[in-house]
């Protein structure tokens, strides 16, 4: 991590790495998708509607690994004073939100089906807005910050105290009595109770959904650093 | 009650919000450093 602290050896690698998971995220979520919609059976409770899971689960996941990387990267800026964490948990902020966002519209458009309501405020959903209004705040501030010429340090505060909210989407399932369903998938050893032809596609779009998670985060890097670059140029050539 | 219309609604959430992100991110991404590039020469 501290090797690709330095944006010039951050860039040598980013240049080819950002077309590779581009594409291969594409590939990977286009297949699982198709098999999801297509070829992966149907729930013997939920029926068909069990499919929107292979949307929903993933954006899930990416919204709260999303703020999970804002917190390590603002960490990283506050205590190592990394030049590159600041960038990084900017860049991950508003695909972080969209991902959010995408993870609340599917979670209503399935619930209508299942619960017969779009929106119920349960601990699940609940948190999972407030985490979608956390983004927006960060991005706000961000802007702010950087519009002033602040260093960052506030915001990455607040991505750390953000991070509180991520252990209360996890556990709000159990905490309280929701209309939200448990976990299904453990990667703890405490077993999964969906069956194998519905978690390996979902798995692989989660992998998809991912990789163009890391490609977008990969581009708005890219784009940051190079607007930070022309700034300085510019404040060079007016001096 | 027919799920599809809901499961074609949130496929169609999903793909095109990622779509648009992904599009959004590289303009900006070939701009910024089309940009510096300019500015090199």
């Amino acid at each position: 991590m501290h090797i690709l602290a330095n944006p010039a050896r951050f860039l040598k690698l980013a240049r080819p790495l950002t077309a590779w998971l581009g594409w291969a995220g594409a590939l990977v979520t286009a297949v699982a998708l198709a098999i999801g919609l297509l070829v992966a059976p149907k729930d013997y409770l939920q029926g068909d509607s069990v499919r929107i899971m292979y949307v929903h689960v993933p954006a899930a996941w990416l919204a709260m690994g999303g703020w999970t990387g804002i917190a390590v990267a603002s960490l990283m800026q506050l205590v190592w004073r990394h030049p590159l964490a600041g960038v990084a948990a900017r860049a991950i902020a508003v695909p972080g939100a969209v991902f959010s966002a995408i993870c609340l519209a599917t979670g209503s458009l399935w619930g209508r089906p299942t619960w017969g309501t779009y929106w119920e405020w349960d601990g699940r959903m609940t948190s999972m807005l407030v985490l979608l209004f956390l983004y927006i705040g960060y991005v706000a501030l961000a802007d702010a910050d950087r519009e002033r010429g602040g260093e960052g340090r506030v915001v990455a505060i607040f991505g750390l105290l953000g991070a509180i909210n991520i252990p209360i989407i996890r556990f709000s399932v159990e905490w309280w009595n929701t209309l939200h369903q448990g976990q299904s998938i453990s990667f703890t050893g405490g077993g999964s109770s969906i069956d194998a032809s519905m978690r390996w596609p979902l798995l692989a779009s989660s992998l998809g959904f991912s990789l163009l998670f890391g490609a977008i985060v990969l581009m708005r890097m890219r784009a940051m650093l190079a607007r930070q670059k022309v700034e300085a140029r510019m404040r060079r050539l007016s001096a | 009650m027919n799920h599809w219309p809901f499961i074609i609604g949130a496929y169609a959430v999903a793909l095109l919000a990622t779509l648009a992100l992904v599009l959004r991110s590289w303009v900006e991404m070939r701009r910024a450093e089309a940009d510096l590039e300019g500015l090199k020469r």
